[in-house]
């Protein structure tokens, strides 16, 4: 540390410039930002460049032209003669599909699991314990495989279907439910709906609200007569509105069943593996935050008298979510990303149908670049969901 | 695992473009002889066009043609290195300079040409894309398959084929897309399917796969044109004309009924046509950047165009796919070559 003397200021700030860390630092940011984005720079300039001297063509004009191909599950209308850019959307939707129920079906079973372990009984916690080890320690390419084939061959082929309740199909081509089909009247149906759930919502606040001020709430019974006249209610405005929902069932074809719903063997095979491998890691995960909860905190649970259950409910889990949210996040990033190797049984997600685009279209570059953003754009996008409901979660400790 | 190095394949190609200068387009010839041989990005098993045998050697329309080249350039059919490319990496694999063509089944089409920078040289067969399908179902042309579930593989023309005929016919259909030939013809064989679409050809071979052939039946009809042939980068005129020429060599063979078993015997041959071929008069060969024999190189280790039909796909395979569109223009079919002189 140099001495404040007035002699020598002027001296100490003409040397700091040079070897004040403030500026050292700010002058290497710099460069270091002008370095990588020459790098940036040359690199896209060349492969412009390379790309123009071999004719091959670029840029995203594209995604506007038809795209000519058959895509077998489209949650959004889709036909051959939309546009490649609407492909890669539908690509996209599939791709959120199978993780979204992913992620739900695996955070309930991983829980159940985690929590299993940890149980008194013998058996249960050893069940728990072999369904981790087994399916932990195989890799999720073969899992998938072992459930496609696995599904493929236990079900009946299709000209055999099996038929449950009549209008309910189950076979080698999927689980096809009738179709809900909408009728004139679907409006007023839908708005009688949403008035009927906001009666119950303010119903509900108002109940809570009494609650908290006088420490009476609703008594059961009051609240299951008040839910079975809204459901009478909603049941007399369908009859009311000439019934605008029909099912309308599936009908057996040459080949296939046409008409309803089906879901593809495909993505059940899949939604299959990724569950049952994501649950086993959740699991292991919901297990090390129990566990990282003091002892203390169940005893002093026991002490006030509590359930097991509810010490369980009210003590340790509320503290072990702060150790869990962190390591389910990556988790979730991970089932999503995941979700590519759908192509391998043929599931149309969004490396499937891009894989199409890019052979149809040989805009390898793009359609890789287009890749790039999208799973990072998922990946941010959950991320800050669970670092913001993480930050909840650790404000509620007071 | 084996579909996520695909992946990476590829990505590195796509990487390999934004190095400076590792695109440019130079003569191939140059790198082909210091590395003193020929990389040739095939299909990964299509019995009759390229696969390879349990010792790992590889046999097939194709492949002759990548013998061939090695044979015209080395006099060697051996000096080929095989890559064995998925129907969605192939294209990237060539733009990048992996491979140095493509001699992998691959339909020639304009978007082919027109924006990937590539050039077809020629057509070495003549197909089309058909349907495949159980004979119990009892289907007796296309036109019948309406609501039918169908087995495609990816980043193919019949992909594309396959849609537009169904719209075509204003039919339905499912289409369930694998990523490699393999895998799309599995997903047909345990049910997954109606219906598996391939070329003709391909169909062809991969019924006499199957575990009872007979069951199986490949529809008539063709669906499409599907001109195949091996495809090299734009901008190398000697090695397209080298590519085109091996070929021409093998037709213009089998025309003058020059075979694998009397290429030596015909040196004395007086008829000037033979001559001309196999360098005993001219020097055109050279003009190509090839040796004076190279056409008597081609057919003597590798044979003539119907030699190499018949041992891969006609009648001395177990495929036994009738010459019709493929053969020579003399006897009724579309293979033809420009004279040698």
């Amino acid at each position: 540390m140099t001495r404040d003397t007035p002699g020598r200021r002027r001296e100490t700030s003409r040397t700091a410039l040079v070897n004040d860390p403030k500026v050292r630092r700010f002058v290497l940011q710099a460069l270091l930002i002008v370095v990588l984005s020459f790098a940036a720079y040359s690199a896209v300039k060349n492969a412009a460049g390379n790309l123009a001297n071999q004719r091959i063509s670029s840029g995203f004009g594209f995604l506007d032209q038809t795209a000519g191909f058959g895509i077998s599950q489209a949650l959004i209308p889709w036909s051959e003669t939309m546009t490649y850019g609407r492909a890669y959307i539908v690509g996209l939707v599939n791709t959120m599909l199978v993780s979204v129920v992913a992620i739900l079906l695996s955070t309930v079973l991983g829980f159940a699991v985690g929590i299993a372990r940890l149980a008194p009984n013998f058996i249960i916690s050893q069940l728990a314990r072999w369904y981790v080890e087994l399916v932990r320690n195989l890799p999720l390419l073969f899992q998938i495989l072992f459930w496609y084939l696995a599904i493929l061959s236990a079900m009946p082929p299709p000209r055999s279907a099996l038929n449950i309740l009549g209008s309910v199909f189950l076979s080698q081509r999927g689980l096809t439910v009738p179709q809900p089909v909408i009728q004139p009247g679907a409006a007023t149906l839908g708005l009688a709906a949403l008035a009927v759930l906001g009666v119950g919502v303010l119903i509900v606040r108002w109940s809570k609200i009494r609650r908290q001020r006088t420490g009476f709430g609703m008594s059961r019974s009051v609240s299951l007569g008040l839910s079975a006249v809204a459901v009478a209610l909603l049941g007399a405005i369908y009859v009311l509105a000439g019934a605008p929902l029909q099912l309308e069932p599936p009908q057996q074809g040459r080949f296939n069943l046409s008409g309803g719903v089906t879901m593809m063997p495909e993505f059940a095979a899949f939604a299959i593996a990724l569950t049952l491998y994501s649950a086993a890691n959740i699991g292991e995960i919901v297990r090390a935050g129990i566990q990282g909860v003091g002892k203390g905190q169940t005893e002093a649970g026991r002490s006030l008298g509590l359930r097991a259950g509810s010490i369980l409910r009210l003590v340790t889990i509320p503290q072990a979510m702060r150790i869990i949210i962190p390591m389910m996040t990556s988790m979730y990033l991970n089932i999503v990303k995941n979700s590519s190797l759908g192509v391998s049984i043929g599931y149309p997600e969004l490396v499937s149908v891009g894989g199409t685009i890019l052979n149809n279209t040989g805009q390898a570059i793009e359609v890789i670049a287009m890749w790039m953003a999208t799973y990072l754009t998922i990946s941010i996008a959950t991320s800050l969901f669970m670092n913001w409901y993480n930050a909840r979660i650790a404000l509620v400790s007071r | 695992m084996k579909y996520h190095h695909r992946i990476w394949a590829a990505s590195s190609l796509v990487l390999g473009m934004f190095a400076a200068g590792a695109a440019t387009a130079g003569p191939t010839m140059d790198k082909i002889k210091a590395r003193g041989a020929i990389i040739c990005g095939v299909s990964q098993g299509i019995a009759g066009f390229s696969i390879p045998d349990s010792t790992g050697k590889w046999s097939g329309m194709d492949v002759d043609l990548c013998r061939g080249l090695a044979a015209a350039v080395f006099d060697d059919p051996n000096k080929v290195q095989y890559s064995p490319l998925s129907a969605k990496d192939r294209f990237t694999a060539l733009q990048s300079s992996a491979v140095d063509l493509l001699a992998r089944n691959t339909t020639w089409t304009m978007q082919r040409e027109a924006s990937l920078g590539m050039n077809f040289a020629v057509v070495n067969f003549y197909d089309g894309n058909s349907f495949m399908t159980k004979k119990s179902l009892n289907v007796k042309n296309a036109r019948d398959l309406g609501g039918a579930s169908i087995c495609v593989t990816a980043g193919t023309t019949m992909e594309l084929n396959v849609a537009d005929f169904f719209r075509a016919n204003q039919l339905k259909f499912e289409p369930v897309v694998f990523v490699t030939a393999d895998e799309t013809a599995k997903a047909y064989e345990t049910g997954r399917c109606d219906v598996l679409i391939a070329d003709s050809s391909a169909n062809y071979s991969r019924r006499a796969q199957l575990q009872k052939p007979d069951d199986h039946i490949v529809l008539p009809e063709l669906i499409s044109k599907e001109p195949l042939g091996p495809a090299v980068r734009q901008g190398d005129d000697q090695w397209l004309n080298i590519v085109k020429w091996t070929h021409y060599a093998m037709i213009n063979a089998e025309e003058l009924g020059v075979t694998k078993a009397n290429v030596v015997e015909m040196r004395s041959s007086t008829n000037p046509e033979i001559r001309r071929l196999l360098g005993l008069e001219g020097n055109l060969g050279e003009g190509l950047g090839l040796s004076k024999d190279w056409a008597d190189r081609i057919v003597r280790h590798v044979g003539n165009y119907g030699e190499v039909y018949d041992r891969n796909v006609g009648q001395g395979s177990v495929i036994k796919i009738e010459r019709t569109t493929n053969a020579l223009w003399t006897k009724g079919g579309l293979q033809y070559a420009p004279p040698v002189r």
